[in-house]
């Protein structure tokens, strides 16, 4: 459930109470609704479901935490990509 | 894609789940709640990359799967009136009811329109005041929050033509009733990231003590699904049972107040019944009282249908876990995408659905 | 918690059977293909028919001669990259050219709403004619047919194509064998998204254009670079998922795809992520897919590369004896699922 996809805004604006944004996704820009970020602003990544933001992405935090992956996912591939690194896995 | 193409890494995926093979000591059964994260595990094939001993049991989190079947028969009749313009989620146009589909209904002259956010059914009301329009509202705690906005801007505009057909169902209570159920099996769950997002933890925490079960809240990624289920193997063979966030790029302990907050002024807890499931008590949200107007439920004079589920399909012991879409005789014979006899198999993050699109060949070996 | 009532029990007759057509059964997937086999063909089977390809080729005198015909109800009529004129010529063209014909000549039919405006026919009818030029086909001949008000969606047209087709080509969606090569054209999904872009409902800002364009001079030059063809196939409605399930179900044979292979541009992933729409099922109208024997697979690609509609051609999977009738795909974790055919267009989803 709930399909939310990351996305950059380009731009804020405010309509009154409402607050929306220019959000980019891969290559195409929509107008998404930041009632729910007041923080987000321009430059930030949101998270978006039925258009309309409902986090920002603490960039901070998954800089933290991948790095960690990734170095686990370099090391594995040291070890050699030809390997099957899950000896007792299920068959396919 | 930034924040999306990183956690699909097939590198990262083969060392997590390495990981997971080499900590595992003994099985373990694991539940991944949302549908989404059931969508992302059957595409991907994650539970391949996974150990033997480690067990994926799908969860209920499928607000389209679970929507009572009432509810499509009134979104149906609704749909047929010629004053009626319908919108909906997409994921809802071919969910059977008892008889039909909105699809189908759509087929029959009703017009029935598609939209990805309620902002846009709003749009529909306003450039069309002499049409009643309709929104079928589904979804979870994640859903719940836009379409609340919703109903909120047509209060404040004095819309006269907007209603909405309701069916929200909120996670924890499900989960309650798994756990409570003696056949339960389920040893650790994977949270669904997204309602959290919304939401919060707490919740989940209060669910860890009380049966003593560890909990990640976890994201929709492979590399989240299997962080997640490490995680989880960890706590597992530690004897720890406690609620810890994979998906802290997103999920804050007290999740997002300004959507909280306009949750609690249009919507209150109420009793809901799950399709498949039954009543869960306390489950769902309806409007308060002062969104009476634009509750298509108390607006339009819905005679009741009788309501008829198939009694082929498994779908209640498949939303709790209790069966694999494989176990069901019906599967992919009697019930398939184009015939689907329940829910689960027309949703695209339906556990029937996920398994028959992305994984049917294994059966044929 | 209450178990399933059996109380009231039902007909499990499933709803699929149904007594109407649905739009599903136009989509180009499952149900329209039930619709050929469990309908049409019974009642209009014949040789030719059967083997279901994009175009007919039947014998007249010494030569051979392909056909095809094609009707077109795009909406919204007017898009970026194109419109339902051009389309009308490139799909026609396109069905011939695959089949290894030269097209020559189309006709047109119009089946107009009363009140459509002259001056959108008009532009639309000029652009038929650029897209005729561009082709090298010429429209001699068509029909005009005007119904009442409210019985018809503004405007469809039916567009009939012949072509020549010599007598060494023999290209057909039943000839593929395990160790073909399957070769992509070009990046998939932008026609789809281009109309989705258009459509209420579901707005977006978009640069994507739709990739409507004319094939036979790629095709052509396939053809030159290699007589080991064993066919080509336009990718349309149903998108690339439908078409390589098509080509597994009439050969007999399995398919394997490799995802990382296949050319997707940035605006079609984002459009797809947000809508939750897989890009192998989006439609396309200016790219194809053909199956070669292996060793055919360098000098196809050279000159598909060095033709300006194949620029960005790859090899994205191939044939195998195991799991005769399925389309699978290895996934970037190097685990395996199945593309199947869907049973109506895809529709966006939230969940």
């Amino acid at each position: 459930m709930c399909l939310a996809i990351p996305g950059r805004v380009l731009e804020v604006e405010e309509v009154g109470e409402l607050r929306s944004g220019k959000v980019q996704f891969g290559g195409i820009v929509r107008t998404v609704r930041l009632d729910f970020v007041p923080e987000a602003v321009t430059g930030d990544y949101v998270l978006v479901h039925v258009g309309f933001a409902i986090s920002r992405v603490d960039e901070q935090e998954a800089a933290r935490t991948y790095e960690l992956l990734q170095a686990m996912g370099a090391l594995a591939e040291e070890l050699g990509p030809g390997e099957d690194p899950t000896p007792d896995r299920r068959p396919s | 894609m930034k924040y999306l193409d990183e956690y699909r890494d097939g590198a990262i995926a083969r060392a997590l789940a390495a990981e997971i093979a080499s900590l595992a000591t003994r099985p373990w059964v694991l539940m991944e709640i949302c549908g989404g994260q059931t969508h992302t595990i059957m595409r991907y094939g994650i539970d391949e990359l996974l150990p033997r001993g480690i067990e994926l049991v799908h969860g209920p989190g499928c607000p389209v799967c679970v929507t009572p079947l009432e509810t499509i028969d009134k979104a149906i009749a609704l749909a047929m009136r010629p004053d009626v313009t319908l919108v909906s989620y997409g994921d809802m146009l071919r969910v059977p009811g008892s008889h039909s589909d909105l699809l189908r209904a759509k087929a029959q002259g009703a017009d029935v329109r598609i939209a990805y956010s309620p902002t846009e059914a709003l749009k529909v009301a306003r450039a069309n005041p002499q049409r009643n329009v309709v929104f079928l509202a589904i979804g979870f705690e994640t859903t719940a929050p836009a379409n609340a906005m919703a109903a909120w801007e047509a209060r404040r505009e004095g819309l006269t033509n907007f209603t909405m057909l309701v069916s929200h169902v909120l996670v924890p209570p499900a989960i309650r009733a798994l756990l409570a159920s003696p056949q339960n099996r389920i040893q650790g769950f994977i949270a669904p990231g997204h309602v959290c997002t919304v939401v919060g933890y707490q919740e989940y925490e209060d669910l860890s003590r009380e049966f003593n079960l560890p909990m990640v809240v976890g994201g929709f990624e492979p590399v989240d699904l299997l962080e997640s289920i490490l995680m989880l193997v960890k706590q597992l063979e530690a004897g720890k049972a406690c609620v810890e966030n994979q998906y802290a790029r997103s999920v804050t302990y007290a999740g997002n107040l300004p959507a909280q907050r306009i949750l609690a002024e249009v919507f209150e807890v109420a009793d809901q019944k799950w399709r498949g499931i039954g009543e869960i008590s306390q489950s769902g949200l309806k409007f308060r009282e002062e969104y009476a107007p634009f509750d298509a439920n108390r607006v339009f004079d819905l005679d009741l249908i009788a309501t008829e589920e198939p009694a082929e399909c498994i779908s209640a012991l498949v939303l709790q876990g209790l069966r694999k879409p494989t176990d069901c005789p019906a599967f992919g014979v009697r019930c398939t995408p184009e015939a689907p006899l329940g829910a689960p198999m027309v949703s695209a993050e339906g556990a029937c659905a996920a398994y028959y699109h992305y994984r049917r060949h294994k059966e044929c070996e | 918690m209450s178990s399933p009532s059996i109380v009231n029990l039902a007909c499990p007759v499933p709803l699929g059977s149904g007594d109407t057509v649905l739009l599903g059964h136009g989509s180009g997937g499952k149900l329209s293909a039930d619709l050929m086999r469990d309908l049409f063909l019974p009642a209009l089977g014949n040789p030719v028919l059967t083997r279901l390809n994009d175009q007919a080729v039947v014998p007249v005198g010494e030569s051979r001669i392909a056909i095809s015909t094609d009707s077109f109800v795009v909406k919204p009529l007017f898009f970026r990259g194109g419109d339902i004129g051009s389309l009308s010529v490139h799909g026609t063209v396109n069905d011939l050219a695959v089949g290894g014909a030269a097209p020559l000549y189309l006709s047109a039919a119009f089946l107009i709403e009363e009140g459509f405006s002259m001056e959108s026919l008009r532009r639309i009818v000029a652009s038929m004619r650029r897209a005729a030029d561009a082709s090298g086909v010429i429209v001699v001949t068509g029909d005009t047919k005007v119904v009442e008000r409210g019985k018809g969606d503004g405007l469809f047209i039916n567009t009939t194509g012949i072509g020549l087709i010599s007598s060494d080509i023999e290209l057909s969606a039943d000839r593929a064998q395990p160790g073909d090569v399957i070769l992509l054209s070009g990046s998939i999904g932008e026609h789809g998204i281009a109309i989705l872009a258009e459509r209420e409902g579901l707005e977006f800002e978009s640069t994507i254009e739709s990739d409507s364009a004319p094939l036979n001079g790629l095709c052509a030059a396939m053809l030159r670079a290699s007589t080991a063809m064993r066919c080509m196939r336009d990718l349309t409605r149903g998108g690339l998922a439908s078409a390589l399930n098509e080509i597994a179900a009439q050969s007999h044979v399995g398919i394997e795809l490799l995802e990382s292979a296949i050319p997707v541009r940035e605006e079609v992933r984002g459009a797809c992520e947000m809508l939750g729409l897989d890009p192998l099922y989006v439609a396309n109208e200016g790219k194809l897919i053909a199956i070669a024997a292996p060793d055919a697979a360098e000098d196809l690609l050279l000159a598909m590369r060095s033709h300006p509609q194949g620029a960005q051609a790859a090899v994205i999977g191939r044939v195998t004896a195991s799991l005769p009738g399925l389309v699978t795909m290895k996934t970037p974790l190097g685990t395996a699922r199945i593309v199947d055919m869907l049973a109506g267009d895809q529709l966006p989803r939230i969940c």
